[in-house]
This record gives structure tokens, sequence and C-alpha cells, in this order.
């Protein structure tokens, strides 16, 4: 069953599993329950997917050389995931670039601690870790500001495109069976003992399961459904600066600096797009939803990025922006069955991207110790999605695109309107952006603007433009 | 992959593009291909509604858009092979392009290729403006391409940042389209503008706050309104459904950033010589993209000069094996300047082009008044007294080549003028 559009009445029959939420998380869920043979449906409350914190992240394919060690949830979700993502992103058609990443000392005190980061990264399998002097940093990464004295190498660190990824999997699930209803808020449920009743901003639901990826909202959700949670969300806002493509050949690495107790810290990064970027932030709010950026600390990154990186003073920004990470109150993941029938994803903090796929590897697995059996698809559907990454083949290098209508991106009009006829069409601007790259670029829509607001004239929820003359 | 070939490719087919490419071709050198990416040829001034452009073309006071037909007319009419909807995506040493179009990509192989890729406005990104990313937010560029091209409107009660000429064409758009911006700001005591233009807000009934700053933009879909901060501290909220950032020009130099040719940090677009040369000579630039930002006539005219250096080039006038003399320059209140380098002819081989750029093209940090010269060393070879605006063009004539000849260094100076 495809998207179930606004329109539409939602289904009386009964799903197998009912998944809240489409992040990057729920996508690979509703990808992995699909490709099992569950009867599956995923719920968002927003009429876009990645509309909470998957929609802003440092777009990083963790290897988990620094997360927390083997037999905690992320760790092993880590490395499933990583490994996974690897095995289909070719069929896929997502992109992925093996940069690799250097935790950068910048003191004898630092360049101390990376020791015990290299044993970590071996002991969580990361073995081809190991420490590089200045001087080979030197020949790696030229650009690093001198005052350098050692880093750890991670090659296996990859970068891949934030927005494909979630949007594939789900893609993918629909290809093969799945169901996706948007602007769908769940408002209450319960569990009669055989199947869920699921009150939604839409009408009524019925499953067999329920599994709650609902990120930023996911201990609200299990206050709603079972009336208790594990977990309270803290949200945490990170805020990031992209530096103009200028930029790129300045760095081949991800840079990350020596983590403290408190925060993995500031991160310059190559993009997929070809961008550089610096962030994140990490500022505990309140708000589940406020990404706003803030001049001071966007003045801060920026600095911060030319002192590890000097030549970044010669470019400049391309754009700013802010996502909120779902944290708790504990460090690793809160994956648990609050009851047979019920499932909680929660406190997936900051390495959500890179563990989607390991995460319901999981869940999964979980499920079928808990007596749930179906038919895996023998022969699934593998739809490839359009290549927007600079490693890639772009549709402006193939006749019959209709001409560039985003000039800084090279977006063609031909991928606009792809996307806009669906499957799986954005209903905002924001969203379209992520699908295309359209107005994403250094002149932020100073030349394609009028184009777009024409080409997305009655498409999108919020329209580009609010009169006409 | 198509490969084609032509003696000269001009690259954007804005005022300077129009005027080089219409020049050359008159000239006789053989095919010229112009280049524009867009689906209609004429640059910025196809979305500029108003008056007043085209007296120095055309001795006649034209509307935007009306003046960039008659360019693209006059252009075609000279026989200019005219090329829309076709992006070049890289250059390569030797003038040759990289071209992407409905048809996919191709291969032009020039003996010349001419830069004139104009410049563009500061969005809001590079500004670092605190708040949240809600529709409605635009440059000058981006609302006037919506109204004039498209008959559409982003908002209609913005808030406009800046006070630059661009800003002031804002507001007229916004009357020509029936609607009232809420406010113009600035966070100077002054317009960059001419000073009588801080009239025209009030009798369009907009306020004008001068050092005033904006401090955040609020809104979840839609801008709901900006909070100011007045000289004095003061905050306030404006409430306003749009953002105009005008002005703030940047050249639109990305195809020079990812190619080989050196780029100058200050000015933001390639290093040039006085006959418009980058550093690799088969490849010249002018207008908007060497200076932003200068009038479209003024883009006209020195597209037009340029041609004559390029035909001279191009028929052996200019020897490759030129002494390049690079004009330095420590003065921190001169933001940049243009060209950036004089050419020499080797001993007993003269150049037998003109120049198309006979005078130094200056812009200022700030409101600034002294004297600006041109020493060799100590000596002084060229010198005025300025009191020059902040963005504002200003001159100082390059002296005559022999001249040059006999120089070592060249070096720009400004000294202020003692306050009174």
């Amino acid at each position: 069953m495809p998207e179930i559009f606004a329109n539409e009445p939602l289904p009386r029959s009964v799903f197998d599993v009912v998944i809240i939420g489409a992040g990057v998380v729920g996508c690979a869920m509703a990808r992995r329950f699909a490709l099992q043979g569950a009867n599956t449906l995923l719920l968002e409350k927003s009429a876009d997917l990645l509309d909470g914190a998957s929609k802003g992240n440092s777009a990083i394919l963790h290897t988990g050389f620094d997360a927390p060690p083997p037999g905690s949830q992320e760790h092993g979700c880590l490395v499933d995931g990583y490994r996974e993502y690897r095995d289909i992103h070719a069929k896929l058609n997502l992109p992925l670039l093996e940069c690799g990443a250097l935790v950068l000392a910048w003191s004898a005190d630092e360049a101390d601690r990376l020791e015990l980061l290299r044993q970590n990264a071996h002991r969580n399998g990361v073995t081809s870790a190991r420490i590089i002097d200045a001087g080979q940093l030197r020949l790696r990464e030229p650009e690093v500001a001198a005052t350098a004295v050692a880093a750890l190498e991670i090659p296996g660190e990859s970068i891949l495109d934030p927005w494909s990824a979630p949007y594939a999997y789900l893609l993918q699930a629909l290809r093969n069976g799945a169901s996706l209803a948007r602007n769908c808020a769940l408002q209450g449920g319960r569990f009669d003992g055989a199947q869920w009743l699921l009150e939604t901003s839409r009408g009524q639901l019925h499953a067999r399961q329920v599994i709650n990826c609902a990120g930023l909202y996911g201990d609200r959700v299990n206050q709603l459904l079972v009336g208790e949670s594990d977990f309270e969300i803290r949200p945490r806002k990170g805020q990031f600066v992209v530096f103009d493509k200028s930029a790129r050949p300045l760095l081949r690495s991800i840079l990350l600096p020596v983590p403290t107790e408190i925060t993995k810290g500031v991160v310059v990064c190559p993009t997929i797009f070809g961008n550089v970027l610096v962030g994140p932030t990490a500022e505990e709010q309140d708000s589940r939803s406020d990404a706003r950026v803030d001049a001071a600390e966007l003045r801060a990154l920026v600095e911060r990025g030319r002192q590890i990186l000097p030549g970044l003073g010669r470019h400049g920004v391309t754009a700013t922006y802010a996502g909120i990470r779902p944290a708790s109150e504990h460090k690793d993941y809160q994956i648990k069955w609050y009851a047979e029938h019920y499932c909680c994803v929660g406190g997936i903090r900051s390495t959500g991207l890179s563990a989607a796929l390991g995460i319901a590897s999981r869940v999964y697995r979980e499920y079928q110790e808990r007596g749930n059996q179906h038919t895996a698809l023998e022969d699934c559907a593998w739809p490839r999605v359009p290549g927007i990454a600079e490693t890639g083949r772009r549709d402006w290098q193939v006749p019959g695109n209709d001409g560039i209508v985003c000039h800084c991106e090279l977006v063609t009009r031909r991928e606009i309107r792809a996307a806009l006829d669906g499957p799986l069409a954005p209903a905002s601007m924001a969203a379209l952006k992520r699908r295309t790259r359209a107005g994403m670029g250094r002149c932020q829509g100073f030349y394609c603007s009028a184009e777009l607001c024409e080409l997305t004239e009655g498409r999108l929820s919020a329209s580009l433009a609010v009169a006409r003359k | 992959m198509k490969i084609s070939d032509c003696r000269v490719a001009v690259v954007g087919a804005g005022p300077s593009g129009l005027a080089l490419a219409s020049e050359l071709a008159r000239s006789g050198v053989g095919k010229v291909v112009l280049l524009e990416r867009e689906p209609i040829a004429g640059g910025i001034p196809r979305h500029c509604g108003h008056s007043p452009f085209g007296w120095r073309e055309f001795r006649r006071v034209l509307a935007g858009p009306e003046y960039a037909r008659r360019l693209v007319d006059r252009a075609q009419g000279a026989g200019v092979e005219l090329r829309t909807g076709v992006t070049v995506t890289a250059v390569e040493a030797g003038a040759g392009l990289l071209l992407s179009s409905d048809a996919g990509v191709e291969r032009l192989q020039a003996e010349r290729v001419v830069l004139c890729t104009g410049n563009r406005e500061t969005p809001r990104a590079p500004r670092l403006v605190s708040g949240s990313r809600a529709l409605g937010i635009v440059t000058t560029g981006a609302l006037q391409s919506m109204l004039y091209l498209k008959g559409c409107l982003p908002f209609t009660r913005p808030l406009i940042v800046g006070t630059e000429l661009v800003s002031f064409s804002a507001l007229l758009t916004c009357r020509h389209a029936g609607i009232k911006a809420v406010a113009m700001i600035d966070t100077r005591p002054r317009v960059t503008a001419w000073r009588l233009a801080s009239l025209l807000p009030p009798l369009l009934g907009t306020p004008l706050l001068l050092r005033t700053s904006l401090r955040e933009i609020h809104g979840n879909d839609r801008v709901a309104s900006v909070e100011v901060e007045r000289g004095d501290a003061a905050r306030m909220t404006l409430d306003c459904d749009g953002v105009v950032f005008s002005g703030g020009f940047v050249s639109e130099s990305s195809l020079v950033r990812s190619s080989h040719l050196e780029l100058d940090h200050a000015s933001g677009g390639p290093v040039i010589d006085q006959y418009g040369r980058c550093s690799d000579p088969h490849f010249f630039a002018c207008g908007n993209q060497l200076h932003p930002v200068d009038t479209a006539g003024w883009c006209w005219a020195e597209g037009r000069d340029t041609a004559a250096s390029l035909v001279a080039s191009l028929d052996g006038g200019l020897t490759e094996a030129t002494r390049s003399l690079p004009i330095g320059c420590s003065s921190p209140e001169i933001a940049y300047y243009t060209p950036q380098r004089i050419a020499l002819p080797q001993p007993g081989r003269e150049h037998r082009a003109p120049a198309a750029h006979q005078q130094l093209q200056l812009r200022f940090a700030q409101d600034s008044a002294g004297r600006l010269s041109l020493h060799d060393g100590e000596r002084e070879l060229s010198a005025r007294n300025i009191s020059a605006r902040r963005e504002r063009r200003v001159l100082l004539p390059l002296p005559p080549i022999d001249r040059l000849q006999q120089c070592q260094t060249l070096s720009l100076v400004f000294k202020p003028a003692r306050a009174e």
C-alpha cells in the first residue's frame, strides 16, 4: 500500500505494526518491517518527513569508534547500521564518501588523551584507528592550523546525504508494501488485550504492535500510550554554519576535537554536497521545536572554524541552521519493550543517522523473539533515489533535464518537477530543498526564487508567494 | 560529449557581456558566442522595473526590461550567437569551457573567454542573523524577479534592511506592487545612498530608522515580526511578514573560485590587468564581477572598452610574455581596487592595444576624506584629493604606459585628512 493522502480515509484493517514518527529511525524501521513482510504503517504528525531531529545534523556515518563500549545499545546499533548502510547504499543510489576522520590534539595534554581514544576505538572494533604525529598530519591535511600537535586517524568515518538516506529507506518501505500517513498526529490509544486502538488526528487505527520512534516527543508518546516513560527528553540544540563550496578543497577529512565529558565538540567536515560544515553547538533548552539560530553562537562557530582551518577566513558562509537532538538523562539509547506489544526507541541523541538501520534490525530481532513471525520478501524492490550528491552523476549532466533552475547547486527543472510529482512529494519549501537542494546554495534564492515560486505554485502547503499582482 | 569551438566565448549576458559581445562581433573577429544561464538574456536590468537606464547607450531614459531588450537586440543584430539556458559549470586553462543545458554536457573551446558573471546581494545566512528560518526572507533581486518576471510577491508588509541605492529600489518595488514596507533600517547614522534618498521613505509612508540593527527574526512558517535595536539600546518589535536583505553586493565569481585563475580576495573577483586580462591571458573579465556594485551603464561601457583590448589580444597586439607589475596597497581604508596589476610589454615589443582600464577604480571601506595616490617607491605618479562615501566608485588615473614601464613597484596610498 502506498501513501494514504489527507483526503483518503485511514484503513480499517489491523496493521501488524504502526510506527510513530517519520524521522530517520522511523523510516529505517518501516523499511525493515516491510522487507520482513509485516503489514506496516508509518505515522507522521507533520506534513513532511524529517521535520524534527532528523532535519539538522552533521551528516556523518560514524564507525562508533568513540561510542559507549560493546554491549551498549548504541555500540551494537552503530556497528550494524554502519555495515548495513555500506551494504545497501549503492543499490538505493545513496552516496557515501569514506573521507576518514582525524581527532585533532592542540596541546600535549590533548595528545595524551588521544591514546585513550585509540584504545577505546580498538575496544569498539575500529582497529584501523591510529595516532599520527604533527608531520604526518601536515601531509594529510596541510591547511589545518600549524598548532595541531597530533591526531587520531579513523579511516572508516564517512559522510553521506542525511536527507536522501531516510527518504530512500521510506521509499523502499512503500514500494514493498508499507503505508504512510502524514499530517497524522497520535492523540491517544489503548491496548484491548488483542490489539491497539489508536486515536489520531485523522481517525482511528488498529494495530497489533506499536513502535515509538517519535524522537523529540518519545517520552510523551510513552506517557500517552503506556502511561510511563523511563526517560525524559532533554532537547539539546546544535547550531551549524555551512561554508561555500569554494572552501571544500581546504580539507579531506572530518576534523574532530578531543571530546570532553560534556560534549563531542565542534566538528569541521566536508559535506557530500561539496561544502564545509562547522558545528554543532550543544545548548540545553526546554523547547522541542525552537530551532532558531543565534548570531553570537554563529559568529563563535565561524571563529572556531577559522582557528582550526585558517583558510576558511577567505571563504563565505552559505547557510546557517540548527537541529535539536532528542537527548535524555541517559547516555545510552533507550530502546525498551514496555510491553509485549509496545516498543520505544528513545534518546537517540546524536548518532541516529548512522545507527538507524542497526536500530531497525535490533528492534525487528527483538520483535521476532517475542514470537512474531512474517515471511520476508523474497524479491524486494530497490528503488533508486535521485543523485544529488557531488560524488556522483547529477541530472545537469544528463540530456533532457530542461535546464538548470538553481544555479548555485545546479538543480534542474526536471529534478524539481520530479520531486514535486512524488512519490513522497514535499509539502514545504524546506522539504523541497532537502530533496533537491534548490535554493540551498550561496545565493540563497537571489537567482532562482522567481522560478521556484512558479514551479511550486499550488504544490506546497506554505507557498513562497503570498500574493499575486 | 558534444564539442564545439568559437573565437570568443562570453559568459553572462548582462549589460557588460552584451556590450562586449556586440562590440566584438562588430569588429569582425569571427564567431562570438554569448552564454546566458537564464532562459532570457539581459541580466539584472530585466527585473528592475524602474528607470533610469540607457542614457549612455541609447540616449534615452528607459526602464530596465526595455533597456535589456534593446541591448539583446543590438547584440543579435551585430551577429553575436546568443545561447540562453546554458550554464558554464567549469572553466579550463587555455580557454575551454564545460557547459550544461537541456542537451546535457558539452565542451566549448574558444581562443578567448570573457567572464561577465556580475554580482549579487548578500542574503541572510552570511549576515549571521538570529532567529527562525521562516518564509518571506529574500534579497531585493529575488523580490524583483518574483514580482517583475512572475507577478508574485513573497510578503505584503516587509522590513527593508539597508539604505544602499538598491534598498530604495526595493522600496519602489514595493510601491509598484501596491504594498508598503513597515520600516527601512540601517545600522549606520546616515543612508548609504545619496543623501536626498532619505526623503523617499517618509514620502511613501515607511519610517526610516537609522542607527538601528536587526536583532532577531520571529515566525514559524512565515515571518511574523522582527526585533530591532536602536542605537540607544532600546529594543522594539515590528510586526511584519517578510524581510528584504538589500545590497551588500558581492562578486558572483563562483567559476573563478573553482578555477585556475587568480582571485583577488579583496574584491572577490578575478585579478586583472589594465586590459581586463586575468592571470591566464586567454581569459578576460569585466563588469560588476570586478567591482560590486556599479550601474548598468558603467558596466556597459566597460564591456565596450574591454572588447577593444580583446580584439588587439586576438590580433597578437598583446604579447603574452609580459612583465607584470602588481599594485600593492596597505591602507586599511581602501576596501578593494581594480585592476590589481599592470602588464608591461617586453622591451622593444610595444603593446598595440588600448587599455580597457585607464583609471584605477576603488571602493572605500567607510566614508573617507584625504589624499589618494599611486607611488613608485617614494615617487608619486598620480594623486588626487578625495572625499568618498562608502560603496561609491572612486577613480584615480593611471599614468601612461611609458611612465609605468620605468617603475619597479606600484603602491596605492591613502592618507586621511586630519580631523578638523
